[in-house]
């Protein structure tokens, strides 16, 4: 392990040795939870080691993707952040710490891709292969609050997705999430707890990201994943802040690079440039979409999860009053 | 100073969130904690924290009981046990309440995401709050008033209930206000436990935590008014019941 200890210890001020600003500086880094170990562990001793990363230091912030944004607004330091969700780039941007082009960058300013996915048991027993098989088989699922995980919200749009895609109408997708939804016993807190619950025993399937059914699997964990016929592409955006050092936008460009993506790849996630996205390890679902094929983040956060009037919340009370007689 | 230290740490943190709370109009504050699912979730909090402190107040009097008058192996032991659950940070013992009331329960009890386990899960974060509050009253307590009591012909549970008890019920009266108040703000044992289904297992911390994730800043601190006045109206009726306690004894 190179522990970077030295130049830890200094901090930026005597970092500046090398070429005229082409090397050194700090990259204060605030992302979402998931792809913690991929960037302490993969992609910062691999930037690290290329002539625009060398003497670069980092300090690293790791959070449930909301909290993170809150807490950059309120003034947390960043100069490059990742959140799971697009609305939490928004609100950086409405605080002007974030540049409103953000999303005008390369890739549209996502970072890498994942796709919903259904974790099941090994062998998958239940025979689950699409967003159908949850509401006509009788399964319990797995899958956590969307109220309190942002992240959770892709899954919700997967399913209502996966049923527009089918040609059906809005209300006919708005009554299978019901459906899914009453399939839930337990809707845990993140997706972290949802992994396991699942992983104690809990539930016969698991709406999940690809990337944490795959490292779910990379762990030992016996359990096996599908990727639906029809499912969403989960992008997380990644932004330097308006006021960030140089080495803030040289690691971007390096987790944009081919190496970057590669390392993405190597650990669960799809690459952004499609070039790079191996078909055999990450087919490409035949039906999948986007939240903007949706009606995109800004439009259906207040309409759909707004928790006292939004599609979502109306569902969970509907339920609530039907088990409650 | 104490009262400029208590202000800046107690009640400028309070007046914030009072302040939150009604930020934007007392009929926003009014719909969020009428709501629906507000009051679902107020309503499972407020029962379980009851039901935890009632077998609390018996059990931590026992346990305390046995801790003070009894001599046996291993009392030391027990006697430090008592405090970890407030050393354990509390996501750590809901991930290990699950393990243990999962469905893969090594002890063959599943009631994992069931209200049930809302009542388990604070039970073992609460523990200390009775014991600690009912253990030093009685080691304080006179053998000799006891004994007093037998010689004039009382019997055991005459002796408790006139004797040891009305010295012990302020002690376990605050032990269980406290108790009660970290019931009713528990979030990170809960959150891996309860399941979080809105109307059915969701407690109001997650329903805070959610509120706060859609934004709903007025909707979380007004909730989280409701936490506050429900136990200071429980410190309340105990500061009430203490003094009337005291009064009886004169």
């Amino acid at each position: 392990m190179l522990v970077a200890a030295g130049c830890g210890d200094d901090d930026s001020t005597t970092t500046s040795g090398g070429g005229s600003g082409e090397s050194g500086g700090k990259v204060d880094l605030v992302a979402y939870s998931t792809p913690e170990t991929v960037y302490v562990e993969e992609l910062e001793p691999a930037f690290e080691k290329t002539s625009g990363g060398s003497g670069v230091s980092f300090s690293n912030s790791f959070g449930a993707s909301g909290d993170q944004s809150r807490a950059v607004e309120a003034g947390q330091p960043a100069s490059l952040v990742h959140l799971s969700l697009e609305p939490d780039m928004t609100r950086l941007v409405d605080a002007g710490i974030v540049s409103a082009d953000w999303n005008k960058q390369k890739y549209n300013g996502i970072g890498q891709n994942s796709v919903v996915s259904l974790v099941t048991r090994a062998g998958n027993p239940e025979g689950i292969e699409s967003f159908d098989d949850l509401l006509t088989k009788d399964v319990s699922v797995v899958t956590p609050n969307p109220f309190t995980s942002g992240g959770a919200r892709w899954n919700i749009m997967a399913i209502y997705g996966s049923q527009i895609e089918a040609g059906k109408s809005e209300q006919e997708a708005l009554d299978a999430v019901k459906t899914v939804l009453s399939k839930t016993e337990v809707q845990p807190g993140s997706a972290a707890d949802a992994l396991t619950a699942f992983t104690q025993g809990q539930g016969d399937v698991l709406i999940s990201y690809e990337n944490e059914a795959i490292r779910a699997q990379n762990e030992g964990e016996d359990v096996d994943y599908v990727v639906p016929p029809s499912t969403i592409l989960i992008e997380t955006p990644i932004a330097v802040t308006e006021d960030a050092p140089e080495s803030a936008q040289a690691f971007l460009d390096f987790l944009w690079s081919g190496e970057g993506q590669q390392i993405w790849a190597d650990n669960g996630y799809r690459p952004v440039n499609p070039d790079l996205v191996d078909a055999k390890k990450y087919p490409t679902p035949s039906g999948l979409f986007t939240i903007d094929d949706l009606g995109g983040w800004e439009k259906i956060q207040t309409e759909f999860f707004d928790d006292q009037n939004g599609k979502i919340a109306v569902i969970e009370q509907e339920l609530g009053v039907s088990t409650a007689g | 100073m104490v009262m400029l230290y208590l202000s800046a740490i107690v009640l400028l943190p309070l007046a914030a969130i009072l302040a939150e709370s009604t930020s934007e109009g007392t009929g926003t504050f009014w719909s969020q904690v009428t709501g629906p699912q507000a009051v679902a979730a107020l309503k499972l909090t407020v029962i379980c924290s009851l039901i935890v402190v009632v077998i609390n107040a018996v059990t931590g009097t026992l346990i305390a009981w046995v801790l003070v008058r009894d001599e046996f192996r291993g009392k030391k032991l027990l006697n430090a046990i008592i405090d970890l659950p407030f050393a354990l940070p509390t996501i750590v013992a809901g991930i290990t309440l699950l393990t243990l009331y999962g469905n893969e329960s090594p002890v063959g009890i599943d009631v994992a995401f069931t209200r049930v386990a809302v009542v388990f899960a604070l039970l073992f974060v609460t523990l200390p709050f009775v014991v600690r509050a009912v253990q030093p009253v009685l080691l304080e307590l006179d053998h000799e008033v006891e004994e007093a009591a037998a010689s004039l012909g009382a019997s055991g549970p005459t002796i408790f209930r006139r004797v040891v008890f009305p010295n012990l019920l302020p002690g376990l009266l605050a032990g269980v206000a406290l108790a009660f108040a970290r019931a009713l703000g528990e979030f990170g044992s809960l959150v891996l436990i309860s399941g979080n289904i809105p109307f059915q297992t969701e407690v109001a911390s997650v329903l805070i935590r959610g509120q706060i994730e859609n934004n709903n800043m007025a909707g979380a601190a007004a909730v989280s008014v409701v936490l506050l006045v429900a136990s200071l109206v429980l410190v309340g009726c105990v500061t009430l019941l203490q003094r009337w306690g005291s009064r009886r004894d004169r």
